[in-house]
């Protein structure tokens, strides 16, 4: 990835990502958080990463966010939740600056002190369907099952609880 | 590296036009087609030369009059709408389902000179997870297309729609599992070529073969997914005068039908990459025809590739066709009957076809 793809790729997904957060609206903020996700999904097919580029899509920004939608849109939240939403306490306000002024402390001292490590040339294969399988079923093959279990037990509990309700 | 760029936008744009020609005569074939299955004339309203040919060019009505009627229409923006997503709409909708043509391999390779030219426009190495991730951005063209109307018919179509999409693309996605264990591959030309095989020598070894319900269930999800009768409960006539685009007009609604239509194509496409051999013609091979018995025919290349061409254009015109016999032949499904085949059938099958095909596949080592 050249400099100015990165360059361009950054400044959209930063724009998109503020978008995000600032946009009063819950559809459009949803909407820019897809787009975000579509971008860096971008991000890694410049990098090579195929494999989790098309998979960051289909979780993310196909299912996920559907579902997001879905609940803005069937709650029809409209725009007037927004202002609820900055009017907070002056105590609250002051954290919020504090905190965000630590954050862009630690930050700037980050990107001082560490050098920047040079690019490392990724192995062949990198990122594709063989070394996302290896990887997932082979080296971490236990892990990767009590997740499954977790879910598991995550998607049999939210029926009950669903279903408690109805009756 | 400009030849390589030439190259690459050559093929787009041959690979987009492959596609919206397809969009604009299917169209036309829809048109005819129901006529000629409900049992009268239908599209005959263009007898420009007077009555002097012998048949009547009611194609160009379809095909020249009615786009141009549609996008010079006046663009209603219904009150309460939101601009903006009601402008991008459609654009969503039309995006990703032609965006998906950019994986399909359309031919082998063509050699001019030095170079050798791969026949598909992107060669991604996980071209079906790509078709399955755009597939699933198509959603949001029917989702934000209903909700920034600010109509209930919309707002119900789109919520139908995209609960049938997200259900039918597990089904849909689960079904390519078996095909993708077959080949060993996510890439769509690897698959392609994997098909230029015979089996005992006499049967091209097309995926069909050995995928038959994996076919099935993608086909059935597919056609669930182009969201058309059996299964247009996104738009549904009678109920929600057009669902999920009622409140657009003009070149926008246009686009939303034209979508759809592609998406027909779409699917024709990729079940003819998977399960029909893609650009195969059975015997081809790229210096020309080897019949089994021994009997070679040599054929220069052009010719070759020409005829891979042509025979996946074909393949897929083939599909397009039974997919519409399908649309003028069923009733509307309900909608707990719609759920009930995606989750409770489809699904089901689909598992089962996984598990046959791995433990065979091991079994057949």
């Amino acid at each position: 990835m050249g400099p100015v793809t990165f360059a361009v790729l950054a400044t959209a997904l930063v724009v998109s990502a503020l978008t995000v957060v600032v946009h009063p609206s819950p559809v459009k903020s949803a909407m820019a958080l897809v787009v975000t996700l579509f971008l860096l999904a971008v991000v890694f097919v410049f990098l090579g990463a195929h494999m989790i580029a098309a998979l960051q899509v289909i979780v993310y920004a196909g299912a996920i966010m559907v579902l997001f939608l879905f609940v803005i849109m069937l709650l029809n939240l409209s725009d007037d939740g927004a202002e609820a939403r900055h009017q907070g306490g002056a105590l609250f306000r002051l954290g919020a600056w504090i905190g965000g002024g630590v954050l862009a402390v630690e930050l700037a001292a980050l990107f001082l002190r560490v050098p920047f490590p040079a690019p490392a040339t990724p192995p062949a294969g990198y990122g594709g369907a063989e070394a996302v399988a290896t990887a997932l079923f082979v080296d971490y093959l236990l892990p990767f099952e009590l997740t499954s279990i977790l879910l598991l037990v995550a998607i049999v509990g939210a029926v009950v609880l669903a279903q408690r309700r109805a009756a | 590296m400009w030849a390589d760029a030439g190259i690459a936008a050559v093929k787009s744009l041959v690979m987009l036009l492959l596609a919206l020609n397809l969009t604009l005569v299917l169209l036309w074939v829809e048109r005819k087609g129901s006529a000629l299955i409900q049992d009268r004339i239908g599209a005959n309203r263009a007898n420009i030369f007077g009555g002097i040919l012998p048949f009547n060019l009611g194609i160009v009505n379809t095909l020249i009059a009615d786009p141009i009627k549609m996008f010079t229409k006046e663009d209603v923006i219904p009150d309460g709408a939101d601009k903006l997503l009601h402008f991008f709409g459609p654009f969503l909708a039309v995006f990703p389902v032609l965006a998906t043509f950019a994986a399909v391999p359309f031919g082998d390779v063509l050699v001019i000179g030095d170079r050798t030219i791969n026949l598909q426009v992107a060669d991604l190495n996980v071209g079906i997870l790509y078709v399955l991730a755009m597939s699933g951005l198509s959603v949001y063209g029917v989702v934000l297309g209903g909700w920034a109307t600010n109509s209930r018919w919309s707002l119900l179509g789109a919520i139908r729609g995209s609960a049938q999409m997200i259900s039918y693309e597990i089904a849909m996605g689960l079904g390519l599992i078996g095909a993708i264990l077959t080949f060993g591959t996510l890439d769509l030309q690897a698959i392609a070529r994997a098909q230029g095989a015979t089996i005992w020598g006499v049967i091209p070894a097309w995926g069909i073969i050995y995928q038959p319900l994996g076919f099935l269930i993608f086909l059935v999800a597919g056609i669930a997914e182009t969201k058309r009768v059996p299964f247009d409960l996104p738009e549904g006539e009678s109920e929600l005068t057009s669902g999920y685009f009622t409140e657009y007009s003009g070149s926008k609604q246009a686009t939303f039908m034209m979508s759809d239509f592609a998406e027909i194509v779409v699917v024709s496409a990729l079940a003819t990459t998977l399960f029909f051999g893609a650009w195969q013609v059975p015997y081809l091979a790229r210096d020309g025809f080897h019949f089994p018995g021994g009997f070679a025919l040599a054929l220069p290349q052009l010719v070759v590739v020409a005829m891979q061409v042509v025979s996946f254009i074909l393949k897929i015109l083939v599909l397009c066709c039974f997919q519409i016999l399908v649309r003028w032949s069923l009733p509307r499904y309900r909608y707990d009957q719609l759920m009930d085949l995606g989750w409770k059938t489809l699904l089901p099958l689909a598992l089962a076809n996984v598990l046959l095909t791995a433990v065979i596949i091991v079994l057949a080592g």
